[in-house]
């Protein structure tokens, strides 16, 4: 099987850095993800969102990953807030209780509420 | 025909001759046995009226026995082209000569009687037809009854194990037979046997065959044991020209072993996770020779694969255009269409049928038995749901996933596609894709170490109650980590390693997870109910 391609980008939305991904979410996808954070990161975001919109897999080396993403953006203070999740994927956050250490909303719009939320806290 | 002719005379006797007492003249013809070819045949098949005997000058034995017999004039019976019989006519008692209104008579009275007695020759073909084929289908009946006396009335039910049965006899019933025999320590004494010849004959022999297997499995361990004692027996008694090949197995099913020999029988096959294999023993048919030796062998029957003993009426089945169906294409369709022993034989079956369209008559009878370990050891508290009968559904999948990073996506494809058919929910697809993917990255990372020489097996199995996906590595003997849940603040706060949740999340997808292994090979049965389960 040809290895699968993990697109990630990023891009800033009301001080929010929402980081898009496209594909996988595999063990090849460790370079990608960590490259979009690192950007993301730059910019001194009021919150990461991550959006799942177009992700079709992610197994238990991706759930890895971004338990990675998510204990460096808890080191520096970044709010994490996913959305598009599939429901199969989120009952797999509620699984894993990744949704208990990031916000999970349907949408962009939701995650920006989510992050004005948090910048309030 | 002379049969007719003996009677004609009777007739004649009487009609034909105006002086005829009642009673029968003292010189009666004797029979007269016309030869198809014999001259006379022709000539009279072609005569019109009466023929005198003594103005015909043919070189022909039947005219010699006419006139020997006293024949004087002969009218041929003529119906449709065809000579069936003759009024032969000897001396007038009065001495004196046919009249010609003598013969116009007969000529008259031979046109009406041929149709009559050509109705009549027909009733009795039919009648002597009818006895001939009676006798045959009562043969037929009580060779049927004596086959089906014998055969097991029901199949075994082991823990941990599945049985399938069919046998089908051949229009003229021949010698199959298959048994089980219990034997007192736990073991399944599994037999496939075939007599030589059909009828009733063979009958007599698969009873007696049968009697003394039993006899020699009672006091004999050794498959190789039984055939060899089993073969002496027989060979006093065997009638010429007869045998009986038979394979000869016992089936540990505690320890999975499936230990046989073979007499000449044709071969069984073990569909593992190699592939599809012949499980082969020599020896000589039983009934042919005194003191053969018999090769015995032993194989592990791992959670999942399945054993196939067969007689050769489906292998040497001919279609119409006389090819036959061949241990070959059963070998092919073994590896082709796995799945329960059920779905195996109703698949092999099928395709036997499709092969010979359907209404080509079976040369010989068809015996198939599947024997399938499912993927539990003999733990007693699982045994008594696992004897429960299921009834399999036609779920057909099973491959190899070479040992490669991100071939998890292939087994999920792969498995996805087997199942489309079971009706899951997008919920239940979504978690067993997910659990299966888990689980073929454990056996390809764990249990092979990523070699792709070494490919991770994957088998699917339906039944009305449950789906079964079993996923073997390369990995037996190795422990088995428990499934925990992992502590997710630790790994947050980077005292433990983010990774650890394939096994975590298989638990969670799937209603069951059973776990089996051995020395070479690690089995993980991913379980869905599929009436309801926990997860549904």
């Amino acid at each position: 099987m040809a290895e699968a391609q993990l697109e990630a980008n990023v891009r800033l939305q009301a001080g929010m850095a929402v980081i898009d991904l496209r594909g996988d979410i595999d063990g090849f996808a460790e370079a990608a993800l960590i490259a979009a954070y690192l950007q993301a990161d730059t910019k001194e975001p009021t919150a990461m969102a991550l959006n799942f919109g177009e992700v079709d897999y992610i197994n238990s080396t991706g759930i890895a990953l971004i338990v990675g993403l998510l204990a460096r953006a808890r080191k520096n203070k970044r709010p994490v807030i996913a959305f598009g999740l599939s429901d199969h994927f989120a009952e797999i956050f509620e699984i894993t209780r990744l949704s208990d250490f990031m916000r999970i909303v349907s949408d962009e719009a939701a995650a920006l509420r989510g992050a004005a939320e948090e910048k309030s806290l | 025909m002379s049969t007719q002719i003996r009677d004609l005379w009777r007739i004649l006797a009487r009609s034909g001759g105006q002086s005829a007492p009642a009673a029968e003249p003292e010189a009666s013809p004797a029979s007269v046995e016309i030869a198809p070819y014999d001259p006379l045949v022709a000539y009279l098949q072609s005569a019109r009226g009466v023929v005198e005997i003594d103005r015909l000058e043919l070189d022909s034995a039947a005219l010699r026995s006419l006139r020997e017999g006293g024949v004087k004039l002969t009218v041929p019976l003529v119906a449709q082209g065809e000579l069936i019989g003759l009024l032969n006519l000897g001396q007038r008692l009065s001495e004196q000569e046919y009249s010609v209104d003598d013969r116009a008579l007969l000529s008259s009275l031979a046109t009406q009687a041929a149709p009559a007695l050509r109705v009549a020759q027909l009733v009795r073909q039919q009648k002597d037809q009818a006895r001939r084929s009676e006798r045959l289908e009562q043969e037929l009946r009580i060779a049927r009854l004596i086959q089906q006396t014998l055969l097991p009335r029901e199949l075994p039910k082991l823990p941990g194990w599945e049985v399938a049965a069919y046998y089908r006899p051949a229009r003229e019933v021949g010698g199959d037979f298959y048994d089980f025999i219990h034997l007192p320590d736990g073991k399944l004494v599994v037999i496939v046997a075939d007599v030589t010849d059909k009828g009733v004959p063979a009958a007599l022999v698969m009873a007696t065959t049968r009697s003394v297997l039993h006899a020699a499995a009672e006091s004999l361990i050794s498959p190789s044991e039984v055939l060899a004692r089993v073969n002496d027996q027989l060979i006093p008694n065997m009638p010429e020209n007869m045998f009986v090949t038979c394979l000869y197995s016992v089936l540990d099913p505690l320890k999975r072993t499936f230990r046989f020999a073979n007499a000449g029988h044709g071969l069984a096959f073990r569909r593992g996770v190699g592939g599809v294999s012949e499980l082969k023993a020599t020896g000589m048919p039983l009934g042919l020779m005194p003191d053969m030796r018999y090769e015995e062998n032993e194989v592990v029957i791992l959670p999942g694969e399945t054993i196939l003993l067969q007689s050769d009426g489906l292998a040497e089945a001919h279609n119409s255009r006389r090819e036959m169906f061949g241990f070959p294409r059963v070998k092919q369709l073994l590896s082709d269409h796995p799945s329960g022993p059920a779905v195996l034989i109703a698949t092999l079956v099928a395709e036997l049928e499709r092969f010979t369209a359907g209404g080509w008559e079976h040369e010989d009878d068809v015996t198939l038995l599947a024997i399938e370990c499912s993927a539990l050891g003999g733990k007693a508290a699982e045994t008594a749901r696992l004897a429960a009968p299921e009834v399999p559904l036609p779920l057909q999948a099973e491959f190899n996933i070479p040992s490669r990073p991100g071939n998890e996506r292939l087994a999920i494809q792969r498995v996805s596609e087997a199942v489309q058919d079971l009706g899951l929910s997008s919920n239940r697809l979504e978690k067993l894709k997910t659990a299966v993917g888990e689980a073929t990255m454990n056996a390809m990372e764990h249990g092979n170490k990523y070699q792709e020489d070494l490919p991770v097996h994957i088998r699917l199995r339906a039944s009305l109650e449950k789906l079964s996906v079993f996923i073997t590595d390369h990995g037996g003997g190795q422990r088995i980590p428990e499934a925990a849940t992992p502590n997710l603040e630790a790994k947050l706060d980077g005292l433990q390693s983010p990774r650890g949740w394939g096994l975590f999340l298989i638990q969670n997808m799937v209603d069951d997870l059973k776990v089996t292994s051995d020395e070479t090979y690690h089995t993980v049965e991913l379980i869905l109910h599929l009436e309801g389960g926990q997860h549904g």
